[in-house]
């Protein structure tokens, strides 16, 4: 690599005139390509703020815990969309962590060699699909059984709690949660599945010797030593839920009060502004984008924390510790 | 107590209980994986089912038709997905391919780092804010347009191509690098004479899988390229028709005939983006074959 910086003069005279021009031509274009993405961001956050500034003049801080989106009255409040994201999120994971986990296990210790690579690329496949289409599937297909099917049963079972009060229909906080789960669950399982086969052979083969059987092995083993990383994949699902737009405006209905109920219709930032930005005008669509800023400084936090985690448990490898096994330096070694 | 110099022979009580608790797990999983391939097959099927029937020679190759008026297709919506998807592409695909070169050929650490720190956080952006990025950068105080969905699905491929293709240059083996150097080949010419090469299979991969994402994208579209005039429209600098918007406007539709030919859309669109996947995945097959990882 050290080609750029020859010292004797008659080797330089040498080299043609193309290396001359091209090094630095492919370092510079290459580093300004570079600098364009880092231009992107700054000009990303920059330019939601600048759209968001009439909003944030005009309501503050006090947008965020304001309970009412009136355009007739020009009154404005993220607390709604805030309350629909976390929940539609927070459900969304509750059912997808759990379930990519058991599809990972699958995967890494039940599944024989000829299965587990298709089944693997089909769970991909999951999350190939246009979320539109799962919005479309969720309109036509989950709305109208969760209406039909799933609620009502909820309802006689659980309808003493506010949560699962009032009527069932087919556009709702559920039914959005449900379409956020099918789309977190293979982007959470690919990456625990990467981690679990991570996971030192030996170490898996030591707790057999003791007698554990296959469960109480991953209980000791596996989970222990894939924490960090099932902890970043589902921080990075949820970085996924909160900013899908599009599938969530198709079913969640767009209503812009908070409702205890998961039947009732809602809303969440990235969905309202999505099924709002292009019809709006003046403080409207400020507060939209001022939704997005709120959306933006979420979707940032979330990836970088999920980045941190997920690093912290490649490099440092401190899982090893917390299983107090000792490294596999002290196994013995063939000569 | 006497007992418990028997215990390990005596004790075995729990390990029925045991076993029965590993079955159960075991089972769980299975249902688990079974329930995820359950639903990629409840999905397409029903897209398939659903949409198989209105396609048609005619559906594809007819424009939308007016607001009420049934009989239209998506040729419209075919030629302007293409048209924005293309210029997103030859704007992407290079910038982000060059970035990786930087990355992994040019860049110290300390530098290599922090952009790969900064790609990772543009791929965590949603779209939609990428839409409003867009918006405020092209379209307020002018009016939509194709070109400018072009440039917001660029960024969203941004991250994809260049994080791809940083993992496959790091693949390219030192040895054909040092070989190169050896002979005194300057840097540039073997970068774009060995190393590209060597990894053509693996950046066609990544490529390929960020024209898939972004082929079905919808929410920058809404923001950028949604008030589209009639007919088949190829000015991306006038705002132009896509599958992905014309699959969400029949959706909001309450009638039945605008669902039928949203399914139609939506098989559409899932059997182009399925394909490419298919297909990236069978280069990076090869192309990590080529490489011996």
């Amino acid at each position: 690599m050290e080609a750029g910086t020859l010292s004797n003069p008659a080797l330089r005279a040498r080299r043609n005139l193309t290396d001359r021009i091209g090094d630095p031509l492919l370092r510079g274009l290459s580093g300004l390509a570079a600098a364009l993405a880092v231009v992107v961001i700054v000009g990303i956050i920059y330019e939601v703020i600048h759209l968001a500034w009439p909003a944030i003049q005009e309501f503050g801080l006090g947008f965020v815990t304001t309970n009412d989106w009136n355009p007739v009255a020009k009154r404005f409040g993220a607390a709604p969309f805030l309350y629909g994201t976390v929940v539609t999120s927070f459900i969304a994971l509750l059912f997808a962590a759990p379930l990519s986990i058991a599809i990972s296990l699958y995967l890494t210790e039940l599944a024989p060699r000829r299965i587990m690579r298709p089944v693997a690329t089909l769970v991909d496949m999951l999350a190939a699909i246009p979320t539109v289409i799962l919005g479309l599937w969720g309109i036509l297909v989950l709305g109208p059984f969760m209406r039909d099917t799933i609620e009502p049963a909820l309802h006689s079972v659980l309808g003493f709690l506010p949560i699962f009060d009032g009527d069932p229909s087919a556009f709702g906080y559920l039914t959005a949660a449900l379409i956020l789960t099918i789309m977190v669950t293979p982007i959470i399982t690919s990456v625990t599945r990467e981690v679990f086969e991570t996971v030192p052979g030996d170490l898996k083969e030591a707790s057999y010797a003791l007698g554990a059987t296959r469960w109480e092995m991953v209980r000791q083993v596996v989970l222990p030593y894939s924490r960090p990383g099932i902890v970043g994949a589902t921080i990075l699902g949820l970085g996924r839920a909160i900013g899908e737009a599009i599938a969530v405006a198709q079913v969640i209905g767009g209503a812009n009060l908070i409702n205890a109920s998961l039947f009732h219709t809602g809303g969440t930032l990235a969905a309202q502004i999505a099924s709002q930005f292009q019809n709006s005008a003046g403080l409207q669509k400020a507060s939209l984008a001022y939704l997005g800023l709120i959306l933006l400084v979420f979707a940032v936090v979330v990836n970088v924390v999920a980045r941190v985690i997920v690093q912290r448990g490649q490099i440092g490898d401190a899982d090893a510790e917390d299983l107090d096994i000792a490294a596999p330096a002290t196994r013995a070694q063939p000569v | 107590m006497s007992a418990d110099q028997h215990a390990l022979l005596l004790d075995r009580g729990n390990l029925k209980r045991r076993n029965r608790f590993n079955k159960a797990v075991e089972v769980v999983s299975t249902v688990a994986a079974v329930l995820a391939v359950a639903v990629l097959v409840i999905v397409v099927g029903s897209v398939f089912l659903k949409g198989v029937g209105a396609l048609s020679l005619h559906f594809l190759t007819t424009p939308t038709a007016l607001f009420g008026e049934s009989g239209g297709g998506i040729s419209n919506a075919i030629v302007g997905s293409a048209i924005i998807v293309a210029i997103a592409s030859v704007i992407a695909i290079p910038i982000g391919i060059l970035i990786a070169i930087y990355t992994t050929e040019f860049a110290p650490p300390s530098i290599a780092h922090p952009v790969r720190f900064v790609l990772d956080i543009l791929n965590g952006v949603p779209t939609i804010i990428t839409g409003i990025f867009v918006f405020g950068l092209l379209v307020e105080g002018n009016h939509q347009s194709g070109f400018a969905a072009s440039v917001a699905l660029a960024i969203v491929m941004l991250p994809i191509v260049a994080r791809t293709a940083q993992e496959v240059l790091t693949l390219v083996p030192s040895t054909l690098k040092e070989a190169a150097n050896a002979l005194g080949i300057a840097p540039w010419r073997s970068t774009v004479r060995i190393t590209i090469p060597t990894a053509a299979g693996g950046l066609i991969t990544g490529s390929l899988l960020a024209v898939a994402r972004v082929a079905g994208e919808t929410a920058p579209i809404i923001l950028l390229s949604s008030i589209v005039s009639q007919g088949v429209l190829t000015d991306p600098g006038e705002p132009l028709a896509s599958i992905p918007y014309f699959i969400f406007q029949s959706s909001e539709s309450p009638s039945a005939t605008a669902h039928t030919e949203a399914w139609a859309a939506a098989l559409v669109l899932i059997a182009f983006v399925l394909v490419l996947n298919v297909v990236a995945r069978a280069f990076y097959a090869r192309s990590r074959k080529r490489m011996g990882a």
